[in-house]
């Protein structure tokens, strides 16, 4: 026990010792968080629209104005002939075209088929739909307006219809902030800890004080879960300063049990250590372990469900996320801290991530050597 | 007379540098070839990362799980539930019979989205009496809330139509659109140019200034310094490996879009590829920018990541809509040499426009180019004395 001791609190000595580490646990991860935070944002804001009128009606200048009440459009461009907008929309200034045909309103009044022609660039699939969508639903209420201005149009034709409600349920706002700081303080401190555990067996090998503890009596369980504490304590450290910085910047919701996302956190954070240190004990540069840590931390994070949801994944690929402890962290941090959900709802998650700890943090201690 | 004497005096003088350089880029190529990890990572990662973004991160929706609550259980609830199924988009999970049990699904993450049927759902269709339908998201994860919404409520549109005889009420203005440049809304198209520009970053940049930083922390620039080989030489013969790799990465990029995920290129591909050359220099004077200003391979690693790697990820309107981003964002992302790449990829890979729609991120590489090759040569100076 006393070894343990001894050895953990050299691994605080070394880590306090060097200053380029210092900023890099507490700095520089608050300040990934903010701005994480404000650019990963798939929120659809700013819709740049141009306009080609060859109507030029009252209906027509009605309908822009409306469009320009609302905040999600910018109009960039009004012209009278297509040619003249195309070439904005080839050099992406443009996102959407609207077209008015001629004899728009007239033919509105005469009761015959009209319609509107809309361009979009879909390049980004998923920022065309929702811009599209938004312009829409700006036409179908002006559609409703002008209807209710024609007087002859029969009373039963506006009866009968599914009136429809939504409510979106625990961010009733839509605040896309509030869903990804939870998400990214988890991918943060798993990212953190994977790095510096990663680089740190095979520091000592490069710098050759690996000998010096190789000739002392240490066990290797001891060796690595000396190695670990610290780690865990500052993983900790970082999530706790991680939640009030999150609490404070973005007044993010914390509805659950904190003591449960805390619990939670340390299992996680063991086995991503477990796995950092088995990193370590494998390779012989700390460049490599860089890399090699480095590739797991990239496909850990685009397979996380962070910045697109697991739903969307084919079902394999669902699978794989399993042994993906940063997803798991992430989907914990969402669900207690949006959401509320207490320990039965996120029972699942907790077995996978001790199954993970366990596994990982048994192969870090047999692949560690003494006697290469 | 006197010009033509020039250039065979010339020639004969940069002769045996061209040979010494050819002998150099030769010892370098040696070097990387025989790292075996480091070129399983060099081509490992773009093939996985390609991999990875065309099948599993995306945004599209299938069989998003909802549940009904439906307090009707009429013939109209049940052929409105049979409608939702059909789309594809829904899975119905769950049959719930109260309040209490939503929010449960919701806390659980089984449900994302529940379609509360109201009672007398049929009765009050029939005589006109609008029912009230509820939809009920679980917003914690706000787009595909409202994704999902969208959905349904213009299925329930659609079924609502169908239900009262499909007649269509005058006085509607039709819409005509058209999803141009991708009209299959893939994310393919989205997706490639990008990792073409992250990957090329990630490599020349990262991995010049890694080289060089090795060479200056085992002492072995200093060795290279005092031979008879001038800087630029060292410097070129140091690069020249990683624009051939990294352009070979490039051309392996675009083919696996192109027959994997169907991505076409409109434009002219020699243009592209000459553009792709343009970035690649780009990003190799910012590696060997970064390399003058660190001492050793973990600063350099760390500068690298940092100031290229990230930034190139977040900013570049890669992952995420520029246009979305907060003010400040939006200005860093202009010195972001591959925001102005990605434009270029899109325009001439999907829109298939020339130089004279793309002349300006073009001219904006280059001058970028200049600047970091002046600044690094500048560097270099300083330290070589």
């Amino acid at each position: 026990m006393k070894r343990l001791l001894f050895i953990i609190q050299k691994e605080f000595i070394q880590i306090f010792r060097n200053k380029a580490i210092l900023p890099l646990i507490t700095v520089v991860p608050i300040l990934q968080l903010i701005l994480l935070s404000y650019a990963a944002s798939n929120e659809v804001k700013k819709v740049n629209l141009a306009i080609v009128d060859q109507d030029v009606s009252s209906y027509s200048r009605r309908l822009v104005n409306k469009i320009r009440m609302s905040d999600r459009f910018g109009i960039i461009d009004a012209r009278y002939a297509e040619s003249q907008v195309v070439g904005l929309m080839e050099k992406g200034e443009v996102d959407i075209i609207l077209q008015f045909p001629s004899k728009f309103e007239t033919d509105f009044h005469k009761g015959k088929e009209v319609s509107l022609r809309i361009e979009v660039n879909a390049i980004n699939g998923q920022g065309a739909t929702i811009g599209f969508s938004y312009l829409n639903s700006i036409i179908q209420s002006f559609n409703q307006e002008i209807q209710g201005e024609v007087k002859i149009l029969p009373v039963k034709m506006l009866q009968g219809g599914i009136d429809i409600e939504h409510s979106y349920w625990y961010n009733s706002e839509l605040n896309f902030q509030h869903f990804m700081v939870p998400g990214i303080l988890g991918e943060l401190v798993t990212i953190l800890v994977m790095l510096l555990t990663a680089m740190n067996v095979v520091r000592e090998r490069e710098v050759g004080t690996i000998e010096q503890i190789n000739v002392t009596p240490i066990k290797n369980w001891q060796f690595i879960l000396g190695k670990m504490v610290p780690f865990l304590v500052i993983g900790m450290l970082l999530m706790t300063v991680g939640l009030i910085a999150g609490k404070l910047i973005f007044d993010v919701p914390m509805r659950g049990n904190l003591a449960l996302v805390f619990a939670f956190c340390a299992v996680n954070i063991t086995a991503v250590l477990g796995l950092g240190l088995f990193i370590s004990n494998l390779v012989d540069t700390q460049q490599q372990a860089m890399f090699v840590a480095f590739f797991f931390v990239i496909i850990f994070i685009l397979m996380s469900g962070l910045f697109t949801p697991i739903e969307s994944m084919p079902e394999w690929a669902q699978y794989l996320t399993l042994p993906n402890p940063i997803a798991h962290f992430v989907e914990v941090m969402r669900k207690v801290l949006l959401k509320g959900s207490d320990f039965a709802d996120i029972v699942l998650n907790f077995r996978a991530t001790v199954i993970l700890s366990i596994i990982f943090n048994a192969l870090a201690v047999m692949s560690y050597r003494k006697v290469d | 007379m006197k010009f033509s004497l020039n250039w065979s005096a010339l020639i004969s003088k940069s002769y045996p540098m061209f040979k010494i350089f050819v002998a150099f880029v030769k010892k370098e190529f040696y070097h990387i070839l025989r790292d075996r990890r480091t070129l399983v990572i060099l081509f490992g990662i773009p093939i996985a990362l390609v991999l990875i973004f065309g099948y599993t991160v995306t945004n599209e929706f299938k069989g998003a799980s909802i549940a009904i609550f439906d307090r009707a259980h009429d013939e109209l609830s049940q052929e409105y539930i049979l409608h939702l199924q059909a789309s594809g988009h829904f899975e119905i999970v769950d049959n719930t019979y109260s309040y209490e049990e939503i929010e449960e699904s919701f806390k659980s993450g089984e449900v994302k989205m529940t379609v509360v049927i109201p009672p007398d759902f049929g009765k009050d269709f029939y005589r006109g009496e609008n029912p009230k339908l509820q939809l009920l998201a679980d917003a914690s994860e706000p787009n595909y809330a409202s994704t999902l919404i969208n959905y349904a409520s213009q299925m329930t549109r659609q079924f609502q139509l169908e239900k009262m005889g499909n007649q269509q009420r005058p006085f509607q203005i039709g819409i005509e659109s058209r999803m141009i440049y991708n009209p299959r809304l893939e994310s393919a198209y989205n997706f490639i140019p990008g990792v073409v520009a992250l990957i090329l970053m990630l490599i020349s940049a990262m991995m010049t200034s890694l080289t060089i930083a090795r060479e200056k922390e085992l002492g072995t620039m200093d060795l290279l310094l005092v031979s008879p080989l001038p800087p630029l030489i060292i410097i070129l013969g140091k690069v020249t490996p990683y624009i051939i790799l990294s352009f070979l990465n490039a051309v392996m990029v675009l083919a696996m879009g192109y027959f994997v995920f169907d991505v076409p290129i409109y434009g002219n591909v020699i243009l592209l590829l000459i553009l792709c050359i343009l970035y690649l220099s780009t990003a190799l004077a910012l590696g060997v920018l970064i390399s003058t200003r660190s001492q050793t391979q973990q600063a350099a690693m760390m500068g690298s990541l940092f100031s290229l790697l990230m930034p190139t990820m977040l900013l570049s309107g890669f992952l995420f809509p520029i246009s979305s981003m907060p003010r400040l964002l939006q200005i860093i992302s202009n010195v972001i040499p591959a925001t102005y790449f990605i434009e270029i990829l899109k325009g001439v890979m999907l829109k298939g426009v020339g130089m004279s729609v793309i002349w300006f991120p073009s001219m904006i590489l280059l001058l970028m180019t200049l600047f970091f090759l002046a600044i690094a040569w500048k560097n270099f100076n300083v330290i070589s004395k």
